[in-house]
């Protein structure tokens, strides 16, 4: 089969960040990342895109908005004809700071929220209280004349909340409303004990979710992102390893994944030193899960494999130590008792280690 | 949900946008969560869904542009556009 063309791409401009959320996507050790591309290489990345066939960019971080580049480099992608989303924590961000994304042509700004209820929210963003200026930045999204899109990461200290989380998503104008359940990857599978949700909560959490979407239809999208730990098959994590999206991290390290930086062992080309066009297609990492034809059993003779994928090599990997094996999250994995194991955990614990740096230092220390 | 009427006018979301993907030769809508490829009819009536114009009309103008019959997309055009409001790609104004 044809090497399919990536349609998306997305581009971590920073692993720097104020807030500290401990479910973070970014890569453990992301302090040891300490490089930026510079302006002049994110536009050349964007354009190299462009010609590979991706035409959609998303901006992320860290926080993004640390930058002050955002606007020309968004400027930038949107004259190759991309579309352009940022995600921002909002704390952020000011009317000049939106107007000139407005004037860049950004099509679509997303502000995460950690939950309704402003206590916990800070709690969970860690460091410098931020929610009510997330606040503000979301309805300032609005004034800008931008369609609003509030993220929430859903986990078992925010998800009791989730009717008040619509309704404050509600009062805020939002035209999206992105629940996303944890995956635990990375800062969350630290965290795991004090953030994996009872199955209780998850289906109340979703009962909510439909009746809102249904009660809001034309008015408010409501995107529920199902919790793997709950379900019978896995996710087909991003439709498929080096199938649909490319991600590249701060540094310029190419990754099929934000958080395949978890995978030891696998080696990230640098867009400094290779067009993404030769990573893409060449580079030994993005060939290495991509298809079908590697998939160990019980992936290779199930006929959901083309709907899967076999599932999320990063989760694979931190779960069993082996990338190349069937996601435990799947109910037919031999390792899906780790998963049982740790639904039995949930909620043992509350201490919260927080996304920093100091913590980042430490915890990728006694890997290397 | 709205049934397509004649003197509907639908239009593309703001959220929404058109686009000729010189890469892989296909035409797109992008929008925040996705891509969607399009067929070359869906791009057709997309690409006159500007909030001014009635289904009627883009009927009638789909009508000359494939020189067919209106009985033979009538109800496709009504189709697509019900599908794509249901995704809240099109908003469809009375």
């Amino acid at each position: 089969m044809e090497t399919p063309r990536p349609f998306s791409l997305l581009c971590e401009l920073t692993y720097r960040c104020p807030l500290q959320c401990p479910y973070c996507s970014n890569p453990l050790d992301f302090a040891r990342h300490t490089t930026e591309l510079k302006t002049e290489e994110w536009q050349r990345v964007l354009t190299e895109a462009a010609d590979l066939g991706v035409v959609q960019a998303h901006f992320s971080g860290g926080e993004p908005l640390l930058r002050a580049d955002v606007p020309e480099i968004i400027r930038h992608a949107r004259g190759l004809g991309l579309y352009t989303n940022l995600s921002t924590g909002g704390t952020l961000l000011t009317e000049i700071i939106a107007g000139q994304l407005r004037d860049a042509g950004l099509d679509s700004l997303q502000v995460s929220i950690q939950d309704a209820d402003a206590e916990n929210s800070d709690r969970m963003a860690g460091g410098a209280p931020s929610f009510e200026k997330k606040i503000r930045a979301a309805r300032l999204v609005k004034s800008t004349g931008f369609s609003l899109t509030i993220n929430v990461v859903l986990q078992r200290q925010n998800i009791g909340r989730i009717e008040a989380i619509i309704a404050l998503a509600e009062d805020l104008g939002a035209e999206r409303l992105e629940l996303a359940n944890t995956q635990f990857n990375g800062w969350a599978l630290k965290n795991r004990a004090a953030l994996l949700p009872s199955r209780a909560q998850v289906e109340h959490a979703a009962c909510v979710a439909r009746a809102a979407s249904e009660r809001l239809k034309g008015q408010m999208k409501i995107l529920y992102v199902l919790p793997d730990y709950f379900e019978q098959f896995p996710k087909p994590c991003l439709h498929g390893w080096g199938r649909v999206f490319m991600t590249v991290a701060a540094d310029g390290a190419v990754l099929p994944c934000q958080t395949a930086r978890e995978i030891r062992g696998l080696k990230f080309d640098n867009v400094r030193e290779h067009s993404l066009e030769k990573i893409w297609f060449e580079s030994e990492t993005f060939c290495k899960f991509r298809g079908t034809d590697w998939l160990p059993e019980p992936c290779q003779s199930c006929p959901r494999k083309e709907m899967d994928f076999g599932g999320c090599r990063c989760q694979a990997f931190l779960l069993t130590g082996d990338a190349a094996v069937t996601d435990p999250a799947c109910s037919l994995s031999p390792r899906h008792n780790l998963i049982a194991e740790a639904l039995a955990e949930a909620g043992t614990n509350e201490k919260l280690i927080y996304r920093n740096a100091v913590e980042s230092l430490q915890t990728s220390s006694n890997r290397r | 949900m709205t049934a397509i009427a004649d003197t509907s006018k639908p239009r593309l979301a703001d959220k929404a946008r058109l686009k000729w993907d010189a890469v892989r030769e296909k035409h797109l809508l992008l929008f925040p969560e996705g891509v969607l490829v399009l067929n070359q009819t869906a791009h057709d009536v997309l690409a006159l869904c500007d909030g001014q114009r009635a289904v009627a009309e883009i009927v009638k103008t789909l009508v000359s542009q494939y020189a067919v019959e209106i009985n033979a997309i009538d109800a496709d055009v009504k189709e697509i556009l019900q599908k794509l409001a249901q995704k809240t790609f099109v908003t469809i104004n009375d």
